[in-house]
């Protein structure tokens, strides 16, 4: 198996998180930088199927050179080969990130052969944009369901689970496809000093991105209207728990 | 959420383990109407106590700090949030070795159990740990973890319970007011917080790294820097996971890598003071809503850490190359210019108290110095002349300064540091108006808080010969040195030396009211005729040492004071915020106005008789007194006086006279085979011989005049700071006496000659054992250098009576090796010289 | 014309399609243009009523041997063709996991952008939009510049409101690859029965305030007795607590109960995010400032330990029909 893993570096805020003051980006000063929790389960599943069917995995980024981290942290879980897109820190709208990506991809698979399974997050956990590997799939004529969360390898394609109110969907996809995973599609490991180390060995790929402006075009961030709410303390213990009985006996529950 | 209160007696802000531990101390002491606010959520607002390692390795070189965290110890184990797991410093290096010795010598002066272990006994206690990389172990079976949110929590609820405290979580102090002060400091007047204002008398800031920002809204300073100490937390691990407990095995520190590997339940954490230097800024630490974690655990910057993981593994291998990092943090920490707390009144503004830069391991105790400061003045539990605020020079504020020093000192958190190791950042801030000329003769510099002072000239090589002066064998012992350094004693004492004496610090005080305040500050009568010097102890409330000085009456109503490099941050703090608040004395500080040179020796008196026109004889001039002089036109004042046993003067000048002060002097001195000098026989072997005590080493707050050997016959009729407790310590015997000691055998086991860097070393008696007093404190070595002219090396220790006898057998332990030492002075009569006829005539 | 997506499942209409409506009625306004709307599948034919009933005055249904079930590539295909074949000049969805999946599919078969989760809409020569970005947290200002404009609209960021219109049926029959049907849904596995994270009235949610797998136990009793289910946070599962399941959150369920009572949350973004949309919020926490608090209508502050038993008791002495 030839497996692939698109992430995407994003910042790790905190409860709050801080507009630079041009209202362009988010203040990262003081923040550490992750990948989105959905890939962190791409990446997992990636190492889990070569461990298991044997093969190679490879993890690939957009984004600006410290996107390394990322890369790397994948290598120290397992993955074995790592391929940077480099971009210049500015945004990059989601159709000309999955034409660079669809274009690396082309390019990696003539030179090493096709990825059976290509793996992307549901959605990047910052801008949400639900689309770039949806596009991709499109551009390399591949199939892809989203919102995967269970994965079985078959013999020349494979089930992918799907959640759905109290259960799961399942669909049966050829290979080579495309899956967009979702958080619970696997627990996954933290990095091992051994693995650390040897990722800090490991060559990252540099390929040059391609690629034109699509027609969404972010301007800035804003906060959104804070809902004030006057929290109504109904005591300290238990002995707050008659209030709770009203309120339940108010909304029907009881 | 209970209401803010409009007004207190004192604001406690920060509630991290200082703050927390201080409002239980003084609610302890009868204190009422406290309030703590702190920014975060309780028990863990976020600052560096919540994320803590929590470890207590008791023995440290610096006396003040041992005491403070034995004294923390105890307190933790008091409060029941005190776990024994042992702990083992180890070795990887020869030089390491030698300061695991180093250690059990202090471990023996403070009465800590201790042992050095062979790599296979470390082994047997740590039996993952791969013993082939290491020479060896400390083993303190003492070292503890200590639950500090519990303790702090505790200490807070016994605050409350007792009436005494209210506390308020989530309350930002936005601005700290004060109101003026006629001919004083600006005083604190009221805390606003986002949650409304509070009237008080006192604000304590306790706020970790954030405590520059919130003194700043008074208009104070207190000098540190936020920086970062990198931790991994890595796990599972099996071993560590059977032990079913937060820590079974010894915490173990990797003492050459800066690590240090600390059970944490199940898993290791590792801990590193080994990688760069990573300085922030306090305004720039984010919020609580902000921090992905806390406010002072930052994200994680790994590539810093990778040489660390390495090291961990060659160490731990075996256990740590398949765990895996969980969590892990650039934790911030406080660091300060000199790695010292920053505790006491700010000298900037009245009532407002700083307890920062402060570590688990000391917290409860410097809480509890702190509330006794608060509250009697000056504390009891040690002196904290190294940690105290008022210690810090103007230019020792900068963050330039602090994050210069922080980043050089910060990689010697655990390591190997010389007493009397000096600094390379920031040197050369205050340079005499000569330099150039010492610069010329090869001056050694050496740093006094800023001030650089030659302590010995390469120029003076040749002495060496021509005295035949001994070298030292061992590089430890010569570090910091140069046998020049006796060479030029020698030399003085046979034609006479210059000294650069420019790092002095001088306070004028005048006015109508000076009288009554110099009298008020002093022990010894200093209202004596113009022209007179006095020197004096100054005493803090409890009739301790809080300085020793010269005063110098100039005036019918002005006085100088004069004192040295080291305490004149804390000196001038001291006189100025007791000057009376009716404008009655003016203070002016002299230090960067005038300059001084000493010269000395038995060619001084011809050497300066040939540059004036002045009558300057001992009949005309007398010994302790003091006039004006030109010295081949320029005005001087010359003070007859000597710190090294030799007739002689201070020779004081201003600034732009100052370097042709020097070449008069030197270029007269030049002609009689005079040479200058260094500090190094000015601080060490001249005063030494001489038994004169230094503040700071011999003088503490812990002692009294009367131990010390510096009670005078009479009381003068004027009450003065300290005084009845002054009165008491001369109604009867002293319990311990300031001793001189000779070493009579400086050979080791290897056969090589040692000699003490005078380091806390402990005096023992021919068994073995330490020596206390009725009071229980320990005789150490406070001074040690060599006498050459009495041809031995010279220790000063106090002693308890039965000791203090002279010719009495003791031993000295050195780099845990035994040596025989002699009493060979008891009290203040010097060993060379005794009656003093050199200087005296 | 604006063409309206309807998501539905098998035939039931997702909540959020009333939202699109509703809130692609206005945009049609604003743009002059007519409301149509397009359901896929015979099995949703029986919905026109209900989308006329939102103001869809054409509602298009897309009929194919393929369309039986979902299946993102069959659905946007057909979306896609009616789109074309009718003109649209705008193609609105429902901001949720299959709505997105569909207009991103249907946006990169037509080559135009696409926006997902947008809370406000104002056209114009370059349309200016808001949208959601860190899962509602932050927002972000865009312009849409395209031929044909693509978007969603965020679940919950609008109330449904009824309009009724004509709603006439039309039959539209897309032309289907026969490869579309690889990812059609094969098969599904029914896992739970009644209520789940998504539906239940009462969603009683523990953080690592909890403590352990074990601690659940009491959170488990007061969720059966209200008829609800027990929800967590992402350190429950990211410690293997509880199942990923029943995460709520950003990367988990998004949830809107009528009273979400959350027991040692402190209330993260990531968390927030996922509970929001809840009705009522009861937070017990030792911490009376924590994030989750300050955001809840009721608190509770407290040890949940001791606190939770005392609401399970008193909550059986109601339900015994004695006096509490």
């Amino acid at each position: 198996m030839r497996v692939l893993v698109c992430v995407k570096r994003v910042p790790a805020p905190g409860a709050r998180i801080v507009i630079s003051p041009d209202g362009r980006s988010i203040d990262t000063a003081h923040l550490g930088f992750t990948m989105s929790p959905h890939e962190e389960c791409a990446v997992e599943e990636a190492v889990q199927i070569v461990e298991r069917e044997g093969g190679h995995s490879t993890v690939l980024t957009l984004g600006v050179a410290s996107a390394e981290e990322q890369l790397r942290y994948a290598l120290s879980l397992g993955i074995d080969a790592g391929v940077l897109l480099p971009t210049d820190g500015s945004d990059w709208d989601p159709q000309r990130t999955a034409t660079s990506i669809a274009a690396a991809i082309s390019g990696l698979e003539s030179r090493d052969g096709v990825f059976d399974l290509v793996l992307f997050g549901n959605e990047s956990a910052d801008s949400g944009g639900f689309q770039v590997g949806i596009r991709v799939a499109r551009a390399l004529g591949r199939p892809m369901v989203n919102g995967v969360k269970g994965i079985e390898l078959g013999d020349g394609s494979l089930v992918a689970r799907r959640p759905f109110d109290g259960g799961f969907e399942e669909y049966r996809l050829p290979l080579p496809c495309m899956l967009g995973a979702k958080e619970g599609l696997n627990l996954p490991r933290y990095p091992t000093l051994k693995g650390r180390l040897s990722s800090k060995k490991a060559q990252i790929e540099s390929i040059e991105p391609v690629g034109d402006p699509g027609g969404l075009r972010m301007v800035g961030f804003l906060r959104p209207r804070e809902q004030v709410t006057e929290t109504v303390v109904l005591g300290h213990g238990p002995e707050a728990a008659p209030k709770v009985i009203e309120i339940l006996t108010e909304i029907g529950v009881l | 959420m209970a209401e803010l209160p409009s007004k207190a007696r004192v604001v406690v802000i920060g509630a991290g383990i200082v703050g927390n531990c201080l409002v239980g101390h003084l609610a302890d002491m009868g204190w009422t109407d406290m309030v703590l606010v702190d920014k975060g959520p309780l028990p863990n607002p976020g600052g560096s106590t919540g994320h803590a390692s929590n470890f207590i390795f008791p023995t440290d070189h610096n006396k003040e700090m041992a005491a403070l965290t034995l004294e923390s110890r105890r307190q933790y184990e008091e409060m029941g949030v005190n776990t024994e797991c042992g702990g083992i410093e180890v070795a990887r290096t020869p030089e390491r070795m030698e300061e695991l010795r180093r250690r059990m010598t202090s471990a023996k002066a403070w009465g800590i159990e201790a042992e050095l272990l062979t790599p296979a006994q470390v082994k047997e206690k740590v039996p993952f740990l791969d013993e082939s990389v290491i020479l060896g172990g400390f083993h303190t079976p003492s070292v503890s973890v200590v639950d500090s949110l519990r303790a702090g929590t505790l200490m807070r609820e016994k605050a409350t319970k007792a009436g005494a405290l209210s506390v308020h979580a989530n309350t930002e102090v936005l601005d700290i007011e004060t109101e003026p002060v006629h001919f004083g400091r600006p005083r604190i007047k009221a805390v606003v917080t986002d949650k409304g204002r509070i009237e008080t008398e006192y604000v304590v800031v306790a706020c970790g790294v954030w405590s520059p920002k919130i003194a700043h809204m008074a208009g104070a300073t207190i000098p540190l820097t936020p920086a970062v100490h990198q931790m991994a937390d890595v796990g599972p691990i099996d071993i560590l996971q059977q032990t079913g407990n937060e820590i079974g095995y010894p915490i173990v520190r990797d003492m050459d890598t800066f690590m240090y590997e600390r059970q944490s339940a199940g898993s290791m954490e590792v801990g590193s003071y080994a990688h760069r230097p990573i300085l922030h800024r306090p305004e720039e630490i984010p919020s609580n809503e902000e921090a992905a974690l806390s406010p002072t655990e930052m994200p994680f910057t790994l590539d810093d850490f990778d040489e660390q993981l390495e090291h961990a593994l060659e160490l731990m291998g075996e256990i740590l190359e398949t765990a895996e990092i969980r969590y892990a943090i650039n934790g911030l920490l406080s660091l300060t210019s000199d790695a010292m707390p920053v505790l006491g009144e700010t000298t900037e503004v009245e009532n407002l108290w700083s307890a920062a830069a402060v570590w688990i391991k000391e917290g409860p105790g410097i809480a509890q110095l702190m509330a006794e400061w608060m509250t009697h003045g000056y504390p009891h539990i040690a002196d904290p002349h190294g940690s105290d605020i008022a210690r810090l020079y103007d230019h020792e504020r900068s963050v330039h300064h602090i994050e210069a020093r922080a980043s050089e000192h910060f990689n010697k958190t655990y390591g190997i540091v010389h007493p009397r190791e000096q600094w390379a950042s920031e040197r050369g801030v205050n340079c005499a108006p000569f330099h150039a000329r010492t610069e010329a003769l090869g001056a050694e510099y050496f740093d006094a808080r800023g001030w650089e002072r030659p302590h010995w000239y390469a120029a003076n090589a040749d002495l060496v010969d021509r005295y035949a002066v001994e070298d030292r064998p061992h590089e430890w012992d010569r570090r910091w040195w140069s046998p020049i350094i006796s060479a030029e004693h020698l030399h003085m004492r046979e034609r006479g030396g210059l000294i650069d004496l420019s790092a002095f610090q001088m306070f004028d005080v005048r006015g109508p009211g000076v009288v009554d305040y110099i009298e008020r500050m002093t022990v010894n009568k200093c209202d004596r005729p113009v022209g007179s010097s006095i020197y004096t102890p100054v005493l803090a409330p409890n009739g301790g040492f809080r300085s020793d000085l010269t005063v110098l009456r100039l005036g019918d109503e002005w006085f100088r004071i004069v004192t040295g490099a080291f305490d004149g941050g804390r000196d001038e703090y001291w006189f100025r915020r007791n000057l009376p608040t009716d404008g009655s004395v003016q203070f002016t500080n002299m230090s960067s106005t005038v300059t001084t040179i000493g010269v000395w020796g038995p060619k001084a008196q011809e050497l300066v008789s040939g540059l004036t026109e002045s009558d300057v004889s001992i009949g005309a001039f007398a010994y302790g007194t003091t006039q004006e002089v030109l010295i081949e036109g320029i005005a001087t004042r010359m003070l007859r006086i000597s710190y090294v046993g030799e007739n002689g003067w201070e020779i004081t000048t201003s600034i732009p006279h100052g370097l042709r002060l020097w070449d008069t002097l030197a270029g007269a001195a030049k002609d009689l085979d005079v040479r200058p000098v260094g500090a190094g026989v000015y601080g060490t072997t001249g005063r030494l011989e001489k038994g004169y005590r230094l503040m700071g080493a011999e003088l503490e707050s812990e002692y009294s005049p009367v131990e010390a050997g510096l009670a005078r016959a009479r009381v003068k009729d004027a009450s003065f700071i300290g005084k009845e407790a002054y009165l008491q310590a001369r109604e009867s015997d002293p319990v311990t006496h300031m001793c001189t000691l000779t070493v009579e055998d400086h050979i080791d086991s290897s056969g090589s000659a040692r000699y003490m860097t005078g380091g806390n070393e402990p005096i023992l008696t021919a068994d073995g054992d330490r020596i206390l007093d009725a009071n229980g404190r320990v005789s150490r070595v406070t001074s040690a250098g060599n006498g050459p002219s009495v041809g031995k090396y010279l220790l000063m220790a106090y002693l308890p009576p039965e000791f203090a006898v002279e010719n009495t057998p003791l031993q000295v332990m050195y780099m845990n090796e035994m040596f025989d030492v002699r009493v060979a002075r008891v009290g203040s009569k010097p060993l060379f010289d005794p009656d003093d006829t050199r200087m005296k005539g | 014309m604006l063409l309206v997506f309807v998501e539905h499942d098998r035939g039931t209409p997702a909540d959020a399609a009333r939202e699109a409506l509703t809130a692609s009625r206005s945009l049609a306004e604003a743009l002059g243009v007519p409301l149509h709307a397009v359901t896929v599948g015979e099995v949703a034919d029986g919905l026109a009523r209900e989308v006329a009933d939102y103001g869809a005055v054409v509602v298009h249904q897309a009929h194919h041997r393929l369309l039986s079930d979902y299946g993102p590539d069959a659905w946007a295909e057909s979306v896609a063709q009616v789109a074309l074949a009718e003109g649209a000049q705008v193609i609105v969805g429902t901001g949720t996991d299959r709505g997105n999946e569909v207009l991103a599919h249907v946006a990169a078969l037509m080559d135009q952008p696409f926006a997902a989760n947008c809370l406000e809409v104002v056209p114009g020569k370059e349309w200016e939009l808001t949208r959601a970005r860190w899962g509602g947290s932050l927002l972000e200002s865009a312009t849409l510049d395209a031929a044909i404009r693509i978007l969603t609209f965020a679940h919950h960021a609008v109330d449904p409101v009824s309009s009724p219109a004509a709603g006439e049926p039309r039959l539209f029959e897309p032309e289907l690859d026969d490869a579309v049907a690889q990812t059609l849904v094969t098969d599904r596995v029914v896992l739970t029965t009644g209520v789940t994270l998504a539906t239940a009235p009462v969603v009683v949610s523990g953080g690592r305030g909890v403590g352990s797998a074990e601690g659940f136990a009491p959170l488990e009793e007061l969720a059966s007795l209200l008829g609800g289910v027990v929800g967590c946070s992402r350190v429950v599962t990211n410690n293997g607590w509880r199942p990923h399941s029943d995460q709520v959150g950003q990367t988990g369920t998004r949830i809107a109960p009528e009273l979400y009572i959350a027991c040692g949350i402190s209330g993260a973004i990531q968390h927030w995010v996922g509970a929001m949309a809840s009705k009522r919020i009861l937070a017990i926490n030792t911490d009376a400032e924590a994030n989750m608090v300050i955001k809840a209508d009721y608190a509770i502050i407290g040890d949940l330990s001791t606190v939770i038993p005392a609401i399970v008791e008193a909550v059986k002495v109601a339900q015994s029909g004695q006096p509490s």
